[in-house]
């Protein structure tokens, strides 16, 4: 019998992941974990009116609950210039409220207590005196003349209106509607959700008075970027704060923004002299920290009468809330929205996008998505739903009609990105198999002539990721390359230290198992370090799925570095030339000889030991990696569904994925990632929703109301996979983290339109809830 | 999860739980399951001075048959109801309302009493009482009363409950043979309250109608009784024409309220369609099938 090896952690290997050893024996260091001696906490007070003035606040009756050591306003951090902070886009939010409050759940006050339970009970007790304005609650209210002017303390700002910005080039497009034999419209709106990770935020801010160093502990995607804002808005010298982004309970891009929280408790732990702790409730996570999409969307597709797509136009306006805190690179006011022509060959697009404020909580993040790309796939992927309902073709056959064929990779898009590699045929086509899509359409057809409703729907979505290139993207200025260092002990076990954080990705895997790849050095034996700022060298952070592309390839290109200096001391120790020396899997030997070899661990230690004359000791480096261009991950999601006509419920019978993100370094950890983002996916198609009244108050403030998917009713999700590598990634690896959550929703949606497309409904709104479907059904006397 | 200040009480007997009720009135809360009121606790909207927790006295989870009753214990739980081999012979619609209460791990702890006494008009354990026409022990230091289901409920979240008192028992007419029943909720996940439910517990009786329980969710003020529904069923035979009537009655009988769950149309034909299909269902269990 075949004795198993153990998987040495290859690419390609499914190893078990390191990091779950502690995590499934609750051994994992979180922020409510930490800590400190003599630690104080903070509560903070919220704002119950989405828009009002604030007249005074009293807090005598906070300050009289024994345990409170101080309460917090913005007119003493005004006093600090603390009262306002920059945001990622370039724009001011409040820190604590001074004039006014702008949306419900605003920070006005905070107290800093000796326990948590007396900060909470005397937050409760400060007096707050307001004249409550009018709210503006949808972005197309705050555009009309005459809506209350939201950011009034803004010079210059006359009203709701922040950005505009376009892409592609207009009168081509036009020229290519003009030529049109048919035009396709949709309206449609993405509404705002949130990425809810399980773990909210928070803080242990331990500012030392006598020396001035500041650590701190927080629930950051971005700690080396963090620091830099941090050194920048307070004022602190670099090199004296340190952040430590502990293990992270999920960020979903929630975990991006910097929130006042974080600098109330700063300055408080600088002022007091003590460590203060700051962790946010559910609710509290959900009213005011970054939501994600709320973008109303129009698309126009014009078409020859063959299905061929000659031109897209499309109109966006987007809800930011009351200050413009989008987390995306400086140049893109709607992020990478523009990615909007999605897998379609394209010849000719213009995309026009507006943003206004209005009273809802800022921070427009990427909810497990490149900078609204999400936003841009469920657009142009629920547009050619449309356009083939209008022209009586079959969905999979309009796609394939317009796909970018393989051979015109790269390719230049109709708004200026280079798309690296695809096969989007090969993809779909695996997808069809699975499914077996011809038998289902057999299957519909049948159900249809006795008045059941059943719906395939489809999505082939192309993303964008992994920003850089530096000279295009940034983040507040700062470069989005990425880093690794790696260093290779005496022993030959190694330490990687890295410049992203994981918040659950898996890193300390399948970033070791880069290395063992290019060095052959076991996983086992490779610790991954990340998010201690002290500790790491400089990087961007995790978010828009660019860890593999960007961090992973640092970790490639470190690995070969010492792998170059290793062949020297191999050469040494085999006594040939330089030249001679080959490399395979973590051998080194002379051409020709492969018997003859030494170990990296052998050439490990001889790097400390025994070195040939002229070469530095030690076997470390770093690499810092700016991508010469982002990576393009693809796949085609199908889903199956039921609809009851009685209620408008909707069963997802099932649902094929299939991914292309080139290269897999540990498929196991893929899959997970796929499954997570199609959960999601399926979430915000059918349940996850924040919404608010008429005067600004949020109905999404909790998990009652704010709906999450569990296994219980998330479907059996069924896999696939092809492999186009990224011709430019060091290993040809794409990112994979959020392909599921941008491409699945408009899936389910299309499903849902393609079981009641006959009826003559074109557009349900998501979260496609039962009500709505019954709704639709029912206008069109089709309702049981 | 951060309360407000309260003090917590674990009583051995019911006896010394009735005291200490006596003693706190209005500012004692008793503690069950904990699965409505720690939600309550910790989102601050209420603060009892007092816990009177009873899940430390012996004896309080129970179910059995005796002398024609269903007889239910206080810490009876709704992981136990869902597990009962005799619920899900002989009374289906608890046994089928039973796995659809909130999500795995809150029916590991909460009620069926608990629930009731809560009274959430989305609550389901009400409609299934209301539906089965049964009786609510109240017990109190200065003694003990009985109020039927359908007297119980006076509006969201209030009752006939006296904060002095504990619902020591809920007592449900024994099924006869020929019962069916079955509990159909519209949700909008696993672990959500009703968007609509409907109750039916039917009773056949030489080929027609004995008696027939319909109860609704979350479609008014309180749970509700469709009682003209009911009667219309009364003595007849259950063919598409009782159905659709009883259906339509029913219907009629619903009092929702539109929200980001649906509107008021929307709620109303669920509770026509859930009726209509409970009812088929109902026949068909108490005829010995499904
Ligand atoms: C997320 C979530 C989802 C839920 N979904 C559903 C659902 O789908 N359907 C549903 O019906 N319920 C649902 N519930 C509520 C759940 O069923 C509770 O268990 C039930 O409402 C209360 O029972 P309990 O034993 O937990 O009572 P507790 O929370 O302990 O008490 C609730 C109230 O009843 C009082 N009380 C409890 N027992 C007695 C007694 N014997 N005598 C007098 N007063 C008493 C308490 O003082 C308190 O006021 C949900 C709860 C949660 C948190």
């Amino acid at each position: 019998m075949a004795v198993e090896t153990p998987l040495k952690g290859n690419i390609g290997d499914s190893i078990k992941r390191k990091e779950d050893d502690r995590f499934i024996r609750g051994k994992g260091n979180y922020l409510d974990d930490v800590v400190l001696p003599g630690m104080l906490h903070m509560a903070i007070n919220r704002s119950p009116f989405a828009h009002a003035k604030i007249k005074s606040i009293n807090t005598d009756a906070a300050q009289a609950v024994p345990g409170v050591v101080a309460v917090v306003t913005g007119e003493l951090l005004a006093q600090h210039k603390l009262a306002w902070m920059p945001t990622l886009s370039g724009d001011t939010q409040a820190v604590l409220a001074t004039d006014k409050v702008r949306f419900q759940g605003q920070e006005v006050a905070c107290v800093i207590a000796t326990d948590p339970y007396v900060a909470r009970d005397a937050a409760g007790l400060i007096e707050v005196d307001y004249e409550v304005l009018k709210a503006v609650v949808t972005p197309q209210q705050a555009l009309k003349s005459g809506a209350p002017l939201i950011r009034d303390e803004k010079e210059g700002q006359t009203n709701n209106h922040i950005y505009h910005w376009e892409a592609g080039d207009k009168a081509k497009t036009d020229e290519a509607f003009a030529k049109a034999d048919k035009v396709v419209k949709l309206d449609t709106f993405y509404p705002r959700c949130h990425p809810s990770p399980l773990e909210t935020c928070g803080i242990v801010a331990d500012v030392n008075p006598a020396t001035g160093h500041a650590t701190l502990w927080m629930t950051s995607q971005a700690p080396h970027a963090h620091r830099t804002l941090f050194a920048i808005v307070a004022g602190l010298p670099e090199q004296n704060i340190r952040i430590i982004s502990p293990d992270i309970g999920g960020g979903f891009g929630n975990k991006v923004p910097i929130y006042p929280g974080y600098v109330v408790a700063t300055a408080a732990s600088l002022l007091i002299g003590k460590p203060v702790k700051w962790v946010e409730d559910r609710s509290e996570n959900l009213i005011s920290t970054g939501f994600a999409r709320d973008y109303y969307m129009s698309g126009e597709l014009a078409l020859r009468n063959d299905g061929r797509m000659l031109g897209l136009r499309v109109k966006m306006l987007s809800d930011n809330g009351a200050f413009y805190a989008d987390a995306q690179p400086t140049k893109f006011r709607a992020g990478l929205f523009h990615i909007v022509t999605g897998s379609y060959d394209l010849p000719a697009a213009h995309v026009v996008t507006d943003g206004a404020y209005t009273n809802k909580a800022p921070g427009g993040v990427a909810y497990r998505c490149s900078f609204r790309v999400t936003e841009a796939s469920y657009l142009i992927e629920r547009l050619v739903e449309s356009a083939a309902l209008e022209m009586n073709m079959d969905p999979t056959e309009i796609r394939l009609k317009n796909f970018i064929q393989p051979e015109q990779f790269p390719y230049m898009s109709a708004t200026g990105f280079e798309y690296d590699s695809g096969n989007y045929p090969r993809a779909m086509q695996l997808a069809l198999d699975k499914l077996g899509y011809k038998e289902l359409r057999k299957e519909q057809a049948e159900k249809r002539k006795k008045g059941e409703l059943m719906g395939i729907g489809v999505a082939s979505f192309t993303e964008v990721v992994g920003a850089g290139p530096g000279k295009h993207y940034d983040i507040a200025g700062l470069r989005m390359f990425d880093s690794a260092e790696l260093r290779v002990h005496p022993t030959g076990k190694a330490i990687l230290k890295l410049g992203v954080k994981s918040q659950g990705q898996g890193h300390e895997t399948t970033f070791a198992q880069i290395v063992t790849e290019e060095l052959g050095i076991p996983a086992a034996d490779i610790e991954v370090q990340e998010g201690d700022t002290d500790n790491t060298p400089y990087g961007l952070g995790t978010y828009a799925s660019r860890s593999t592309p960007v961090g992973g390839a640092a970790t490639a290109m470190v690995s070969r570095k010492l792998r170059d200096k290793a062949k020297k001391i191999a050469a040494h120790l085999l006594e040939a030339s330089e030249a001679d020396i080959e490399f395979d899997h973590g051998k080194f030997f002379v051409r020709g000889s492969p018997s003859k070899s030494k170990t990296i661990q052998d050439v490990a230690f001889a790097a400390y030991t025994n070195l040939p004359d002229g070469l530095e000791a030690g076997l470390e480096g770093v690499t810092y990696y700016d991508p010469p261009n982002m990576t393009f991950p693809f796949g085609t999601y199908l889903v199956v569904v039921d609809i009851d006509r009685g209620t408008g419920q909707v069963k997802v019978r099932r649902m094929v994925a299939v991914d292309d993100c080139g290269v897999r370094i540990n498929p196991m950890v893929v899959e997970g990632q796929i499954h997570g983002g199609l959960t999601e996916g399926f979430g915000i198609a059918f349940m996850e929703l924040i919404t608010f009244d008429e005067e600004g108050n949020c109905l999404g403030s909790n998990f009652t109301d704010y709906l999450l998917p569990t296994s219980w009713e998330t479907p059996k999700f069924e896999m696939g996979e092809t492999v186009t590598p990224s011709p430019h990634h060091p290993i040809g690896a794409k990112g994979v983290g959020e392909s599921a959550t941008v491409g699945s929703p408009a899936a389910f949606v299309n499903a849902v339109i393609d079981a009641v497309g006959h009826l003559g409904i074109r557009n349900i709104d998501m979260p496609v809830t039962s009500d709505k479907v019954w709704a639709a059904l029912n206008e069109k006397g089709a309702a049981e | 999860m951060l309360p407000a200040p309260f003090e917590y009480h674990a009583p051995r007997s019911v006896d010394e739980a009735l005291d200490l009720l006596d003693q706190f009135g209005d500012e004692g809360k008793v503690l069950a399951g904990g699965q409505s009121l720690i939600p309550l606790l910790k989102l601050r909207f209420a603060s009892p001075g007092h816990l009177v927790d009873i899940n430390t006295i012996k004896d309080l989870d129970f179910i059995e048959e005796r002398d024609g009753t269903l007889r239910i214990g206080p810490l009876f739980r709704h992981k136990a109801a869902e597990r009962s081999s005799l619920l899900a012979s002989r009374y289906h619609v608890m046994a089928d309302a039973a796995p659809q209460i909130a999500d795995p791990i809150i029916r590991n702890r909460g009620t069926i009493a608990g629930s009731v006494a809560h009274a959430d008009p989305s609550g389901d354990w009400g409609t299934v009482l209301l539906a089965m026409d049964a009786d609510l022990i109240l017990r109190s230091k200065k003694g003990t009363r009985t109020v039927k289901a359908r007297d119980f409920f006076s509006g969201p979240f209030s009752t006939a409950l006296e904060p002095t008192e504990i619902l020591s028992e809920i007592r449900i007419p024994a099924a006869k043979p020929m019962t069916g029943g079955s509990y159909l909720k519209l949700e909008r996940k696993v672990g959500d309250f009703a968007t609509v439910a409907v109750a039916v517990h039917l009773v056949m009786d030489d080929g027609k109608v004995g008696s027939a329980g319909i109860g609704l969710t979350a479609v008014g003020p309180q749970n509700l009784k469709a009682e003209k529904a009911e009667a219309s069923l009364k003595g007849a035979r259950l063919d598409d024409a009782a159905i659709k009537q009883a259906a339509a009655l029913a219907a009629e009988a619903a009092d929702p309220k539109a929200d980001h769950r649906g509107s008021v149309e929307y709620k109303r034909n669920v509770v026509r369609v859930f009726t209509e299909r409970g009812l088929k269902r109902a026949y068909e269990r108490a005829r010995g099938g499904g």
